[in-house]
């Protein structure tokens, strides 16, 4: 049960606010949040804050999240499950990402009103009465204002559905950034459906190179622009297996470790054939999430080879830095950046690079190495020298090979399109749907890898 | 429910299930969850609402208690981790007889909430770790397989890393300890001073169990030579010889040198406090005071001075010729030239403790160095699952054990005068025991059957005949300290429906209060609670005007759990 409900920007401008039960103060609650917010000592966690209310002894707990740099908060009085609440506030976001096309701050103020009569229909004196994109399509008039019209043809913007990248040729960017029920009579460009298979990979390597920790969290997402109630079915690859002892197949088979599925996935067919069968609402919905630790079954996606010369005597700091990127020759990884923290007081960088389109840079006592393309199968190095005046070491003159304090972990953060790390691909996405004089739905289809940690100590 | 409610079924049976008539019939119960559970239209919060409806009732017999868990067995399976958790809170609640159901389900939960601790939401995950925290309090190597889930990656956030170093060190164990001690000791050299200081902490608290190992990450630290860095691991080793004496030598080694690379106060006053107490084991102790003696003038921290006046004289003790030219030149300054009276105090203090002489200075100052049982007191902090069962899945957790202290506390003396709803509710409410008194409710001998009857009003004559005509039916005494607050104590009474009919002044001697109630049945009764100066106890009588004993037994229990409420609000 909550009591407000509001949306600020990321600079403290309150953009929606609602009360639903009217028994706590007024709108400069929104205000008192804020700063509460910008006055957190650091230890403090940001997640749920508690005021103590003046005159009117009404105690708040503020909970929010932050979505694409919008804070949005509830308030509540009551000892309330986290879990849900939490979970509650990313529904609005989706949902309201679904109505005004994308969540923004010019989106939420361009639809005000659209956003106040969403929130009515989902909250009823603070209880959740459904979220539901069909139910809610039933009762929401107002339509979405749409900043510019739609255009296929517009592929200049860059920023697909699901995660950022710079794949723009693949599918017209801004059409999964519009409005799932787009205005009623523009009926022309409804049919899309985007399936994504993203993961993302945390990756722990020690000094000498063997492997600490993998972990893949993957997630199937879709966003359908049909009309509610068609069906689909999505096959994914047959030597797919769940758990440590299942096996499929002759070859390795793809496995994983956890498998939950939306509730609105019939699961007839997984058994047998590895095909999911729903009838997804309009709108975002995350059809599958999956996790595998550990067993990888094709090798890492980067590897590096360091190697620290360190003169204490004249304090000068040598890294030469390997990488090497075991994609399949065909794949590529987008936006690679390393982030590699160096000990305090390194006063100078120079540097050679391998290839003329990569950067390195100083900043925040770490050296930034960015790598816009690395091509898979490529190596790529760098030699960096820096001088670290009045850096203490273990004594002994002259070079050594051991790295100094503080140099180090190096992280890389990179996406891999077309690629994903556990090998699980889909085979099809078949509709069940007959359009009605329109044109054959269109289907896109995307794999995706990044990067969530990618940890290799030196 | 508006949309649920279309249909009136659902309403229906959402009143059912708090509906004490059928919740007394197990059949018609089990009948309506059946078809809760079962109901197409309920989604992800009507699931979660449910279960906390459920968690209003208490289940007669052990064979419907497992009947329920496994109707609602597949809600731990669900994908929302709200369904998830607050089915694991039902589970564990209805369970809390039964110790192997409770860790068998947060076996089944590790899933769910490992996934939500790696989670794309920072919320969730912050949240998820506040719980998985909660659970290794009871049970400690319930994760340590997992250790690597919780190592922290450069770009999350503060307080999720802050939450997950506290985590590595509570699961640490024989076999991860070097995996992890060794991602702790990247931690250290964060960029980010407070989350480098918050791993030399979590270092810290591992050495109390792996001694060794810590203490040597922690000297290597020192060799970094930075201010953030050296301080706080001089602090550490503060900590950890008053705890772990046997890692004493190691410490003194590795002391010489930091004076150099510590500016703040608890860093100085750790590093003196070290240098004080083991002075006879670092050779050049007195020669690091004498800096600091000479420099006292430029101190700018009192609890600094008084630091040092401690750690010089017990110094002086163990190594007299070496200190007694500047412990005279401290003392001389501390009098005459200080402004600060606490130290100026301090000084007096120690001046004529040594004109008493040498042996009683020696009395006073020789106190033990170290004390190892109380590391051990602390490690059996194991708690009972059932401990914490009631605040599973609520803000509780995610505030922290001491934060949520304090908030309950204001809100309860702000909002609701002393924190008494519980037991409240528990006399009004019969068997509907609600979550939170749970605990209190389960310790109580079949406390059903009494119900106190609210604006119970008899006057002061009729009380008086009725207490003299009346044996005593029941006689204890109560454990107390201090004087009362008859106001507080009185506004107490009235919330569990007990009147007070007579009550002396505040801090009167001997102080005594004289009590009156009746239950539904109109059985009365009546007590007096006698306070003694002399004893620390409230010697409590109770009458009744009908002898039985298990509603005397249930209305002492009540007595009992205002009076205990009260002493600890007091206390």
């Amino acid at each position: 049960m909550i009591s407000q409900f509001f949306i600020l920007s990321s600079k403290g401008d309150p953009l929606i606010y609602k009360d639903f039960r009217g028994d706590s103060g007024g709108r400069d609650v929104a205000e008192l949040f804020y700063r509460k917010l910008t006055g957190l000592p650091g230890d403090e966690s940001p997640v749920v804050m508690v005021t103590s209310g003046g005159e009117h002894h009404d105690d708040r707990h503020f909970i929010h999240i932050r979505h694409s740099g919008l804070y949005l908060v509830a308030t509540t009085s009551e000892n309330i499950s986290p879990f849900s609440l939490l979970e509650l506030l990313s529904r609005l976001a989706t949902l309201l990402g679904d109505y005004c096309g994308s969540l923004s701050e010019g989106t939420i103020s361009r639809n005000v009103a659209l956003v106040y009569e969403l929130l009515d229909e989902v909250l009823d004196y603070g209880y959740v009465q459904t979220t539901s994109m069909e139910m809610l399509r039933n009762f929401i008039q107002t339509e979405a204002v749409v900043s510019k019209p739609f255009s296929l043809f517009d592929l200049s913007s860059v920023g697909l559905f699901g995660a950022e990248t710079q794949q723009s040729k693949v599918a017209p960017s801004s059409a999964a950034s519009r409005p799932v029920l787009a205005s009623r009579s523009d009926q022309s460009q409804k049919n899309e459906v985007f399936l994504d298979v993203v993961e993302r990979l945390s990756v722990l390597i020690a000094s000498n190179g063997s492997l600490l920790k993998v972990d893949v969290q993957g997630e199937i997402r879709l966003k359908s622009f049909l009309p509610s109630g068609s069906e689909m079915r999505i096959g994914l690859t047959e030597e797919f297996c769940v758990g440590k002892s299942e096996l499929r197949g002759y070859g390795p088979g793809i496995r994983v470790d956890e498998v939950s599925f939306h509730s609105s996935v019939l699961l007839e067919e997984f058994e047998s054939h590895r095909i999911l069968r729903l009838q997804p609402p309009q709108g975002e919905l995350t059809v599958m999430r999956y996790q595998l630790s550990d067993d990888l079954p094709s090798p890492l996606p980067f590897r590096l080879f360091p190697s620290v010369q360190w003169d204490r005597g004249s304090g000068r700091l040598q890294v030469y830095l390997k990488l090497r990127c075991d994609l399949p020759p065909k794949s590529q990884a987008l936006n690679v950046r390393l982030h590699l923290p160096l000990p305090r007081g390194v006063v100078s960088l120079s540097q050679e690079l391998s290839g003329p389109e990569q950067k390195a840079e100083l900043g925040e006592g770490a050296l930034r190495w960015d790598l816009p393309r690395v091509q898979g199968g490529s190596q790529l190095s760098g030699l960096f020298q820096m001088d670290v005046p009045g850096l203490p070491g273990p004594p002994g003159q002259g070079p050594s090979t051991s790295a100094p304090l503080g140099l180090g972990p190096a992280s890389l953060s990179f996406e891999l399109p077309r690629h994903t790390c556990s090998g699980l691909q889909v085979r099809f996405l078949r509709l069940a749907f007959r359009p009605c004089g329109n044109a054959n739905p269109h289907k896109w289809v995307r794999h995706l890898s990044h990067s969530d940690a990618y940890v290799i100590r030196i | 429910m508006p949309y649920l409610g279309s249909e009136d079924v659902v309403k229906e049976l959402k009143k059912a299930l708090s509906n004490p008539h059928i919740q007394a019939d197990r059949l018609r119960y089990r009948n309506v969850i059946q078809r809760v559970i079962r109901m197409p239209k309920l989604d992800q919060w009507g699931q979660a609402e449910v279960l906390n409806f459920l968690l209003r009732y208490q289940p007669r017999s052990e064979e419907e208690l497992f009947d329920i868990l496994n109707l609602l067995d597949g809600f731990l399976k669900s994908s929302s981790p709200g369904v998830v958790m607050g089915a694991t809170k039902l589970f564990l609640i209805l369970a809390n007889k039964f110790p192997h159901v409770q860790t068998d389900v947060l076996v089944q939960v590790k899933g769910p909430l490992l996934a939500a601790c790696s989670s794309e939401s920072r919320e969730l995950c912050f949240a998820a770790l506040c719980h998985v925290r909660q659970i290794l309090h009871s049970l400690p190597g319930h994760f340590s397989s997992h250790y690597k889930k919780f190592f922290c990656s450069y770009s999350e956030p503060h307080y999720i890393k802050l939450q997950k170093v506290e985590v590595l060190c509570e699961l640490v164990n024989d076999e991860n300890v070097q995996q992890v001690l060794e991602e702790l000791r990247g931690y250290c050299t964060d960029v980010s001073a407070d989350f480098a200081q918050a791993a030399i902490f979590a270092i810290g608290g591992i050495a109390r169990t792996y001694t060794d190992q810590c203490v040597q990450i922690l000297t290597e630290l020192l060799g970094l030579r930075q201010e953030h860095i050296t301080t706080v691991v001089v602090q550490t080793f503060r900590d950890l010889v008053w705890l772990c004496p046997q890692c004493t030598e190691a410490v003194c080694q590795a002391l010489p040198g930091c004076e150099e690379n510590i500016q703040d106060s608890e860093g100085k006053q750790a590093l003196i406090w070290l240098l004080g107490v083991h002075g006879e084991r670092i050779p050049n102790a007195p020669y690091v005071l004498e800096d600091f003696v000479e420099n006292v003038k430029s101190e700018t921290f009192p609890a600094v001075k008084m630091e040092l006046l401690t750690a010089l004289l017990r110094l002086f003790l163990s190594r007299p010729a070496e200190c007694q030219d500047m412990l005279g030149r401290l003392l001389h300054y501390c009098i005459e030239e200080e402004k600060d009276m606490a130290v100026r105090d301090r000084g007096l203090f120690y001046y004529r403790l040594l004109l008493a002489g040498i042996d009683e200075v020696k009395r006073v100052l020789c106190s033990p160095k170290s004390d190892p049982s109380l590391g051990l007191l602390e490690d059996q902090a194991e708690r009972p699952v059932n401990s914490w069962a009631s605040d599973f899945n609520t803000l509780a957790p995610v505030y922290g054990k001491a934060r949520w202290a304090t908030i309950s506390k204001y809100q309860g003396a702000e909002r609701r005068g002393p924190e008494l709803p519980n037991t409240a509710s528990f006399a009004t409410s019969g068997p509907l025991i609600p979550e939170e008194s749970k605990e209190t409710g389960q310790e109580l001998p079949d406390s059903g059957a009494l119900t106190l009857v609210p604006n119970c009003q008899l006057t002061a004559e009729y009380f008086e005949k009725t207490w003299f005509s009346l044996k005593v039916a029941h006689q204890q005494v109560f454990p107390w300290r201090g004087a009362v607050h008859p106001d507080t104590l009185q506004m107490a009474l009235q919330v569990v429906n007990m009147q007070t009919i007579a009550m002396s002044r505040a801090g009167a001697h001997p102080w005594k209060a004289y009590l009156s109630a009746q239950d539904d049945t109109g059985c009365l009764f009546l007590t007096e609670l006698l306070l003694e100066p002399e004893n620390s106890e409230m010697q409590i009588s109770v009458k009744q005007n009908e002898p039985r004993t298990e509603t005397l037994n249930s209305f002492i229990s009540v007595l009992e759990t205002v009076l205990g409420t009260i002493g600890d609000i007091k206390s």
